[in-house]
């Protein structure tokens, strides 16, 4: 590629302000995006962000500014328009649909509604060619529904370079894979970058940023606070940036393990679908430790969290709770033993949508704390709400807002106040920091801590690397529902973790223990 | 006369494909709504009024297509007023549905009185005659009982084929599918969930109309009140009976045809000497509750049927 294309003007953003009521989503926003380029898109939760690709997909008119693609005005609030123009996103959350499968998904909305055919075979092999040249590992003929989550973020970005985009624009994408995988992925789309594609990067992930990026911009309150060449500048002056004042990430000193609190031994759970289920797995969780789970998902993960929260039994094996051997494990003696969880899909299983916050605070404890001989105490509830709010610094208009219109950092802060506040002995933290920005990362890693340091259990399951060995103070691996042995802090680099997350050494194990 | 011997009688599986061809057009048009995200609880009036239509249009000199037509028409008439209620103005399907069947059934007695002031009974026309299908007949048990049957009947199977082609090999059924499991990825292709929902439900209601006009210009040949008779409910369920699964579904239809016509049967051997009448009656729609327990546990609902969709709603 000639120098003079690279400084071709692909998208072209012009004084984009858009408000919603009172409030400001974006306001006066510019920028240029120029071919071969990879802007990261750098802000916290409700800065702007989706608002702004919101508006460049059509699905929101801006009150003021353009849009030019290639040269040419976008028409506002015309969906079609983006990406038939050759811009391709992947959403952060997943838009796809669970009955259909991997390529009926891919190919939904390319071919023309008043087409004959599908073409099946012809668009298989070409997901196939694709899913190869990426590295992005998936069968086009599965149901999404039975893929996990880090399948189905695969699955997204398929759609995407399906369609030949040229301008890509990623929402967190990462946020589901290796560290292998993300390489992986990283060096591909750099080839792609090479021939062409330009790159809008969402990320909360600094260090991607600085990695991939070749400009990055900082969006705070819907504003463009600040534009960086990303060889001049570095990770702690971006954190700053963003959050506007400087922020370090919580030191977290390792500390000794207490009594174990729970037990598996040689615990063993069905395959459900194309989930593994757990292979004579042999975990303890030991109080005032925060043991971290690392692996790619979709490898026994939700085996583990299902039993661990009573929603499944083992098939064989022991669980013992505090030196007791359990009986009749379900969901309602799982709390009852004081397991706390902060599920995984905080949108699914963590809360009710269409429930205010009041009542989403106290689902787990409605019965036992705020009744009184079978009649709601809702002065008692929304008193506890109102403390939640202020204790854990969830932003919102007050208790009685539907959570839905909360943004998933605050959502996340108030299931983490419901939890903590029981002061529970063993918690179940499924991807707790999932989607956040880094604010609301360091404000929940430091308070699994505190947990930790007043002795409570605490299992961290996550597929950021980076999150596990920051906290953990003892590692496991999981790979199709094997465990590895315990590693201790700081005893594994990333990339040796990284291979017994692809699957080396459990077979070495095996034999070693035969 | 014993069940083996109603079960190898032409005459009975005969019957039971003429006894399944109304539920086949209504069941595929349900199922198309329900694909499409909207549950049409609107089918039982919708049925009444296109038996109406279709037979008034014949006994005023249409041709019978020309009466299947006018029944189409009014059936997508009355989907286009569920449609716009349910989808964009996202109103409950369940009201909606229910408000649907009611206006549709007191308009059609209405509509009759208005045109037919004076009679005592309504008056006959010249249904569709039995097609024996050359060649094919002729074959023992099958012959007569599938390929001596009328125009209309043929007509319903052919649409469940065209029906699943449609749905699992176009772009468009795609889209549909879609549309009922996750509309937010419909939207995220730029399409319109809302154009492709109210196809669906239009499209969907012309079917079940048909359905109910089946009864008065092909199984009959006039027009009765309470002549639909619950088969629009019937219809509903057999939607979940086939899985939502066009070929399931005419499958459930014949099946469920098939109890009718063996309890009619019944009714005449020794037994029904002995036990009443109404337990016979009761026996179809009791297995098909058994039926729908031992068939349907494991069907996929479509994820977002019924509900409403909101664009830019988290």
């Amino acid at each position: 590629m000639s120098t003079t294309t690279e400084a071709q003007v692909v998208l072209r953003l012009q004084g984009i302000t858009k408000r919603f009521g009172p409030v400001t989503a974006n306001e006066e926003v510019s920028f240029d995006l120029h071919r071969g380029e990879v802007i990261a898109l750098l802000g916290e939760n409700g800065a702007g962000k989706t608002t702004l690709m919101n508006i460049l997909f059509g699905q929101y008119t801006a009150d003021a500014g353009e849009v030019e693609l290639f040269g040419q005005p976008l028409p506002p609030g015309a969906p079609r328009a983006a990406l038939d123009a050759g811009v391709g996103m992947v959403h952060q959350h997943f838009t796809l649909a669970d009955n259909l499968t991997v390529w009926e998904n891919i190919v939904l909305g390319v071919d023309d509604l008043s087409g004959l055919s599908l073409k099946p075979r012809e668009v298989k092999s070409r997901i196939r060619a694709l899913s190869e040249r990426f590295h992005l590992k998936v069968d086009p003929s599965a149901k999404v529904g039975r893929l996990t989550v880090g399948e189905r973020q695969r699955v997204e970005i398929l759609k995407a370079l399906y369609r030949d985009a040229k301008i890509l624009i990623l929402d967190e994408p990462t946020a589901v894979l290796t560290p292998q995988e993300a390489e992986a992925l990283f060096a591909t789309l750099e080839e792609a970058i090479a021939t062409g594609l330009s790159v809008i990067f969402i990320s909360h992930k600094l260090h991607e940023v600085m990695a991939i990026s070749h400009r990055v911009l900082v969006l705070r309150h819907g504003q463009l606070v600040a534009e960086r060449a990303t060889d001049s500048t570095n990770r702690e002056e971006l954190a700053a940036l963003m959050v506007g004042a400087e922020v370090a990430a919580p030191s977290i000193e390792s500390a000794a393990p207490g009594a174990p609190l729970l037990s598996l031994r040689e615990v063993s759970t069905p395959d459900h679908g194309a989930a593994p289920g757990l292979k004579s797995l042999n975990l303890t969780l030991a109080a005032g430790q925060i043991t971290g789970l690392a692996g790619v998902s979709g490898n026994g993960q939700a085996a583990l969290s299902d039993l661990l929260s009573g929603l499944i039994t083992p098939a064989s094996g022991e669980m013992m709770l505090a030196g007791q051997s359990i009986k009749n494990w379900s969901a309602r003696s799982a709390i009852a033993q004081g397991i706390a969880r902060i599920p995984e899909d905080r949108h699914k299983t963590g809360t009710i949508a269409d429930f205010d916050l009041t009542e989403n605070a106290i689902l787990e404890t409605y019965a036992s704390r705020f009744s009184r001989r079978g009649w709601m105490d809702w002065a008692r509830a929304r008193a506890f709400t109102k403390d939640l709010i202020q204790t854990y610094d969830v932003r919102c208009p007050g208790p009685d807002i539907r959570i839905r219109l909360l943004s998933g950092g605050n959502m996340q802060k108030l299931i983490l106040g419901r939890v903590l506040e029981e002061e529970p002995q063993i918690i179940l933290a499924n991807q707790p920091v999932r989607g956040l920005d880094i604010g609301a990362v360091n404000y929940v890693h430091e308070q699994l801590a505190k947990a930790r340091d007043r002795g409570a259990a605490v299992l961290l399951i996550s597929e950021d690397l980076d999150e596990i060995m920051q906290l953990s103070d003892v590692i496991h691996v999981i790979s199709e529902g094997r465990l590895s042995p315990g590693f201790a802090r700081g005893s594994m680099r990333p990339e040796e973790l990284g291979g017994w997350m692809a699957g080396h050494g459990f077979d070495a194990e095996a034999t070693d223990a035969a | 006369m014993d069940l083996f011997d109603i079960l190898l009688s032409a005459s009975f599986w005969a019957a039971a494909i003429r006894i399944a061809s109304p539920l086949i057009f209504a069941t595929l048009g349900e199922l198309i709504c329900e694909r499409a995200g909207v549950l049409n609880l609107g089918i039982e009036g919708i049925m009444v009024a296109g038996a109406f239509a279709g037979w008034i249009a014949v006994w005023g000199g249409l041709p019978l297509w020309g009466g299947v037509a006018v029944a189409m028409i009014t059936g997508m008439m009355l989907g286009l007023v569920h449609s716009i209620l349910s989808v964009p103005f996202g109103l409950s399907q369940h009201v909606v549905g229910i408000g649907l069947t009611l206006l549709a059934t007191s308009l059609t007695f209405y509509t009759y009185r208005v045109v037919l002031p004076e009679v005592s009974s309504p008056p006959k026309i010249t249904a569709f005659q039995p097609y024996e299908i050359p060649l094919l007949s002729d074959l023992p048990i099958v012959g007569p009982a599938l390929f001596s049957q009328t125009p209309l009947t043929y007509a319903g199977f052919v649409l469940a084929g065209l029906t699943a082609v449609v749905l699992y090999r176009t772009p468009l059924g795609l889209a549909v599918r879609a549309a009922g499991e996750n509309p937010a990825a419909v939207a995220a292709q730029g399409l319109s969930v809302t154009a492709i929902r109210m196809g669906a439900v239009i499209v969907g209601s012309g079917f079940m109309a048909v359905g109910g006009a089946f009864l008065t210009l092909s199984a009959f040949d006039s027009f009765f009140f309470d002549m639909v008779n619950g088969r629009g409910w019937i219809c509903i369920a057999l939607v979940v009976f086939g899985a939502w699964k066009p070929g399931k579904a005419v499958l459930g239809a014949v099946l469920f045809a098939a109890f009718d016509a063996l309890q009619i049967r019944l009714q005449q051997t020794g037994i029904g000497a002995v036990v009443p009448y109404q337990v016979f009656l009761m026996l179809p729609y009791f297995l098909s509750i058994l039926a729908l327990v031992v068939m349907s546990r494991r069907a996929e609902i479509p994820a977002a049927l019924m509900v409403p969709f909101n664009k830019g709603e988290r």
